[in-house]
């Protein structure tokens, strides 16, 4: 199913540092997990183009009435591990 | 010293009312229990300190004649849904630190009804398991046997209820997470519709798949909570509760094929068996149904969560909340957070959601999974066309041991065999205590649950079939 070397890849599309051993055990666990995944190719008679009967749309709400500006800015900058003023601080980027 | 077993919210409120003891004499109960049980138990990750001063203002309320259903009654919430001013966790270290900037709808409606928040219940990581081991504070052990789990991912909450340390508790459900502990711990869960109960300050797991709900000791107790709790919310744009026409359940329906699959414990068959004679005595018509397709819900169940899980977990970055781990740069900043403050099953289930969505592979798993969801959810249409509720044991065993399961996560995966296609095809399901696992190695002792599922905002049916199953197995 998948390689050893894709575990690197995908901790690093998903922003996680692993331990060499880490690798090794996720790398097992995924595969195991993927292949019982596979069954779903069966589903529907292992027709290729299944249609969906799901009908899904957005709820948008009207963009009015907006809060007052600021007035969840301390709340919200309160989670935030290191802020300077109004805005929530980081290192440098370029 | 009140006697709190056997209570429910309508006999506490009628001993409210005729002054048999006051909503402070109620809530010291639950704080003693807690005291002296939950060091073994680790239901709950914190007691909150207002808890007395709460229950003096409902007292007030209640002494007015301004109260409700739920004034004065305690509720335990579980720890991945905002409460203003605490801490929330979600069971996670990466969230040390963090205060609720705000209340979640549930909280506000349940404040307004005047119930009383105890405190904040232990959970697998993120809502990320079957059995509350994967909390980073630890597992939560089951009251009936503490060498064994209370289920998962809202663990906590169904240890607090069925040990005696609140009289009801809130839950989320993505795959199984309120019926699943409930089953295990000999309470009542409930999984609302998908959108019936808004999720507005719940922590996100699997955006197309989560619901809150109530776990407590009495089906009437699920449905007020349910009640107090429901309604399309403008803050959740995913929210809608319609009331549908109601009916008088008859024919229920058994897909006899899913029982056959193997992996299931022989108490749990014989259990179920004795279920469905109760309620051929109760005057149901039972029918045999196929579904076909229900049979893939666990594999499109665990492609389309960790999809969604990976998207949602993607804010946790050191930068927004509490905990922050120092690297050389932004981006090593990000790798270390992550990778210290996530425990392994966030870790394992964010690079799953990530391969499932990646081009190559995006329409083998992602796709395929949303197509045979539809599947699914069309094998439920069809037999609900034939028969009013659909019934399954709620799991494939009874409560295993601690530690059992947590060497393979697909083994843990599933125990969710039975409630994930409720989640998939988003409809209203509820687990109902139906007895116990006798085998000589259970001692007798652990609890199995029913497990009733509805068509969409039916959930009167599983409250009313449920209800009266519920006489019948719990003799007050």
């Amino acid at each position: 199913m998948i390689e050893s070397k894709d575990i690197e890849k995908l901790a690093q599309l998903s922003r996680i540092k692993l331990s060499e051993q880490e690798k090794g055990s996720f790398f097992k666990e995924i595969d195991a997990i993927l292949e019982y995944l596979g069954q779903i190719k069966e589903a529907g008679g292992g027709e290729k183009n299944i249609e969906s009967v799901v009908v899904v749309k957005n709820v948008l709400r009207d963009d009015k009435d907006a809060h007052e500006e600021g007035f969840f800015t301390e709340s919200i900058l309160r989670a935030s591990p290191s802020k300077e003023g109004d805005f929530i601080k980081v290192k440098k980027i370029i | 010293m009140i006697d709190i077993r056997g209570l429910t919210i309508q006999k506490t409120q009628q001993a409210f009312k005729e002054k048999t003891f006051s909503v402070k004499d109620l809530v010291e109960v639950y704080l003693k229990n807690i005291n002296s049980k939950n060091k073994e138990l680790n239901a709950y990750l914190e007691v909150f300190s207002d808890v007395l001063a709460e229950a003096n203002v409902a007292q007030k309320r209640i002494n007015s004649g301004d109260g409700g259903l739920l004034t004065g009654i305690p509720i335990a919430i579980k720890d991945n849904i905002l409460v203003s001013g605490k801490k929330a966790s979600a069971g996670s270290k990466i969230l040390e630190g963090f205060i609720s900037p705000y209340d979640s709808t549930v909280i506000s409606k349940l404040k307004n009804e005047g119930a009383i928040i105890l405190g904040r219940t232990n959970m697998d990581e993120f809502a990320m398991g079957s059995s509350t081991e994967n909390s980073a504070y630890g597992p939560t052990g089951n009251p009936h046997d503490t060498e064994r789990v209370a289920g998962g991912s809202s663990g906590g909450s169904a240890a607090a209820v069925s040990a005696g340390l609140s009289l009801a508790a809130l839950g989320s459900d993505t795959g199984g997470s309120v019926r699943q502990p409930a089953s295990f711990c000999g309470c009542v869960g409930l999984k609302p519709t998908y959108g019936a109960v808004s999720r507005f300050g719940l922590m996100a797991l699997g955006s197309s798949l989560d619901q809150i709900g109530p776990i407590t000791n009495s089906v009437e107790d699920s449905r007020i909570i349910f009640d107090a709790i429901k309604g399309t919310d403008a803050k959740d744009s995913t929210s809608f509760y319609e009331e549908k026409e109601k009916i008088k359940p008859k024919k229920i329906g058994i897909p006899t094929h899913l029982l056959k699959m193997g992996g299931i414990h022989p108490d749990v068959l014989a259990n179920f068996d004795e279920s469905v004679k109760i309620f051929e005595k109760l005057g149901f018509q039972i029918k045999e149904i196929e579904l076909p397709n229900v049979k893939y819900s666990l594999a499109v169940y665990y492609v389309i969560m960790p999809a969604e899980a990976s998207s949602n977990l993607a804010r946790y970055d050191g930068i927004r909340y509490g905990f922050h781990s120092e690297g050389e740069n932004i981006i090593d900043d990000y790798f270390s957070t992550r990778g210290l403050g996530f425990g392994p099953e966030p870790r394992r289930r964010i690079m799953l959601g990530t391969y499932v969505l990646s081009s190559g592979y995006y329409d083998a798993y992602y796709n395929r999974a949303v197509a045979v969801k539809s599947l699914i959810k069309s094998d439920f249409k069809n037999v609900f066309k034939d028969v009013d509720v659909v019934i399954l044991p709620t799991t494939p065993t009874p409560a295993f041991k601690k530690g059992e399961k947590t060497k393979s996560p697909l083994e843990m995966y599933l125990a969710d065999i039975f409630t994930v296609p409720a989640n998939i095809s988003g409809l209203p399901a509820i687990s109902v205590p139906s007895g116990f696992s006798k085998s000589s190695e259970n001692a007798g002792n652990l609890p199995l649950g029913l497990q009733i599922i509805a068509p969409e905002y039916c959930e009167d049916r599983l409250f009313d079939v449920g209800g009266q199953f519920f006489k019948v197995k719990n003799v007050n």
